[in-house]
């Protein structure tokens, strides 16, 4: 495979252009409301954060390889081209300060879905050589190791000993004919596993048979973030695989927001054909066990708790209710935050903007939006269900001394469900 | 060239050839988008594109709370000029039987000096609207030569046709002429600029509530 060039990246912008993508720009009245919607403008002030003007790139090919005016002033030889310097320029806004949370797309009032778009332009970004370092390393890592962080199956195998011992509860490898095939991410594994052994109790109470791949567990896929689709649909590839080798019914994305949009949303469409199995949240698979009686609870959580939407499984992902059913379920205290569900602000740190350190202090003031939500309702507890979202959540409320357990849906389920 | 063949040709000739580039552009618009075509979905679908789209496309017209909030200045004042002009274009009556004529049928109006309040709202909304532009930080960045030339073929014909219904600056005549020669501008140069988005914003919406849709979540 070649190396990134200008060239290279110039025509992957011009393969990603399509319908949508001509009507969105084609109907930008330059009104400015997306950049109101927008947390890394709304906590810096700063102009170039508007969502639109980080399309630019997108916005200059499109006019001249797709519209009469900008072909003919093209041919003229009176237009300014889009340049490797522009890409260079804009790297920054299109990795660092995007999360592809889609709030954006949600507030334009001539409907332009400028998350669609970023995720597009990446794919030219990242084969032109633009892409950041951080996010280079993971998808590196993602191909080679299997997992962005670097997580190989002896950790996860030690990972699941330790939940067994703790749960006394076998955690399922590599068995057949079940009707799920977990997921899971790197940050469950490494950070989180007391995901894994939640799960395990919920799957054993709700007589779920289940199991985990040994050679397709990670869930997340670092291609869909830095912009690869040739790398996402590999990763993808991986799972199709395993799920058709031990001919499950169900894959199931774990707690973790790009994970479920690259399986569900972009996965059929990445390797080019439709799944023989089906792609369920764990939310929406918790949910349905509610709904039938099979998620029984002992008690309630009796302090106040918020919920703070992933944006890929809710606004972008359509998990929405889910959580909510179950929370009202769980907690006799449950409030939403200022602007919550299909409005929610991001975290600041999706998209890969995590994965990305020289985005470190640009996310954490990002952050400011999630903690003035917060400071809106005084609650004593968060719950989530993304790692990632969690993670940095964490580390703002930290910097911010902000004193605020984070808690997992799953794993808070899983502690007071019903023996 | 007198008044009246100056009226003359702008109402004959030079109409007919405004209608024509207003017609073909937009064509021509419309064209560039759809040709662009659309890889089909391959992910089972969760909900239905129909729906999101239908539902986006009426819905978008009104912010959510906090949009509002934040945005007011630009929504106030977008609402009152897209909604006065609306109503300065198909519901003056003379207007309406210009429509009468071309269409073969026409439709109530509203009294003159209504439209005529009206047509100064929209020409104070609109100056708003520049102001705005010129003043706020993010407006000035996104903003090019065409956001500027939008603007003036825009409010030009509701100034110049204000100025003909009071009969100021010169005869009636020569105000009509140019009002409606000022139409012609408008009408050529509306499909070239961000003005078309009168039309590509229903598709635009379309797609941002289909592909939502699609996935189950309404936007």
């Amino acid at each position: 495979m070649s190396g990134p060039s200008f060239q290279r990246g110039y025509n992957a912008l011009k393969e990603e252009i399509d319908a949508p993508v001509a009507a969105f720009f084609s109907s930008c009245v330059h009104c400015g409301m997306c950049a109101e919607a927008c947390l890394f403008f709304t906590e810096t002030g700063d102009p170039k954060y508007t969502p639109i003007h980080k399309l630019d790139p997108l916005r200059k090919v499109w006019k001249q390889e797709y519209t009469f005016w900008g072909k003919l002033a093209k041919s003229l030889g009176i237009s300014k081209p889009l340049t490797d310097q522009d890409l260079t320029d804009w790297e920054t806004l299109v990795y660092d300060s995007c999360t592809m949370c889609g709030r954006c797309s949600m507030v334009c009032p001539v409907g332009n879905d400028l998350a669609y778009m970023i995720r597009k332009l990446r794919e030219g970004m990242a084969v032109s050589g633009h892409a950041p370092p951080g996010l280079v390393g993971a998808t590196r890592r993602a191909i080679n190791i299997g997992s962005p962080m670097g997580v190989k199956l002896p950790a996860l195998q030690a990972q699941i000993r330790s939940v067994e011992a703790d749960t006394g509860l076998k955690v399922p490898l590599d068995v057949e004919n079940v009707d799920y095939l977990l997921l899971l991410s790197s940050m469950e594994i490494m950070n989180f596993p007391e995901f894994i052994g939640a799960v395990a109790k919920i799957f054993d109470k709700a007589g779920v048979s289940w199991t985990i791949s040994s050679e397709a567990f990670e869930a997340t896929n670092s291609g869909i973030q830095i912009g690869v689709s040739d790398i996402a649909a590999e990763l993808v590839q991986r799972i199709v695989d395993a799920a058709e080798k031990l001919k499950v019914k169900n894959v199931i994305s774990p707690e973790c927001g790009h994970a479920y949009m690259a399986i569900r949303w972009e996965g059929p469409n990445l390797v080019g054909k439709a799944f023989k199995f089906k792609v369920i949240h764990i939310l929406e698979l918790l949910d349905e066990l509610r709904s039938q009686g099979r998620l029984k609870l002992k008690d309630k959580v009796e302090s106040k708790l918020t919920y703070h939407d992933p944006c890929q499984i809710g606004r972008r992902g359509g998990v929405m209710e889910q959580p909510r059913h179950l929370l009202r379920e769980l907690a006799r205290d449950f409030v939403e935050m200022p602007e919550a569900g299909q409005m929610n602000w991001c975290c600041g740190a999706g998209g890969g903007v995590s994965s990305n350190e020289r985005a470190d202090d640009l996310r954490l003031i990002a952050f400011q939006r999630k903690k003035s939500q917060l400071d809106q309702i005084k609650v004593d507890g968060l719950v989530s269900a993304c790692s990632n979202c969690r993670i940095h959540i964490e580390d703002g409320l930290e910097h911010y001394h902000m004193d605020l357990p984070v808690l997992s849906l799953t794993e808070t389920l899983a502690e007071h469900l019903a023996d | 060239m007198t008044d009246a063949d100056f009226l003359m040709w702008v109402r004959g000739p030079a109409f007919n050839v405004a209608t024509v580039i207003l017609c073909a552009g937009i064509v021509i618009r419309i064209l560039e988008i759809f040709l662009m075509g659309r890889k089909p979905n391959l992910a089972e679908a969760r909900g239905s594109e129909m729906v999101g789209g239908l539902s986006t496309m009426l819905h978008r017209s009104l912010p959510d709370a906090g949009t509002f909030k934040r945005s007011s200045l630009t929504v106030i004042s977008g609402w009152v000029f897209h909604l006065g002009l609306f109503v300065v274009i198909f519901l003056f009556v003379p207007h309406i039987l210009v429509f009468e004529q071309a269409l073969g049928f026409g439709w109530p109006g509203l009294p003159s000096n209504i439209v005529d309040a009206i047509a100064v709202i929209t020409i104070i909304a609109l100056l708003v609207k520049l102001i705005h532009r010129l003043r706020d930080p993010v407006l000035r960045m996104l903003s090019e030569f065409s956001d500027y030339l939008s603007w003036f073929v825009t409010i030009l014909p509701v100034v110049t046709g204000w100025l003909a219904f009071h009969r100021l600056g010169a005869p009636p005549p020569a105000l009509i002429a140019v009002h409606i020669l000022s139409v012609e501008l408008l009408m050529v140069l509306f499909p070239f600029t961000k003005l078309s988005h009168a039309f590509t914003l229903w598709i635009a919406r379309w797609y941002n509530g289909a592909i939502s849709g699609y996935r189950g979540v309404r936007s």
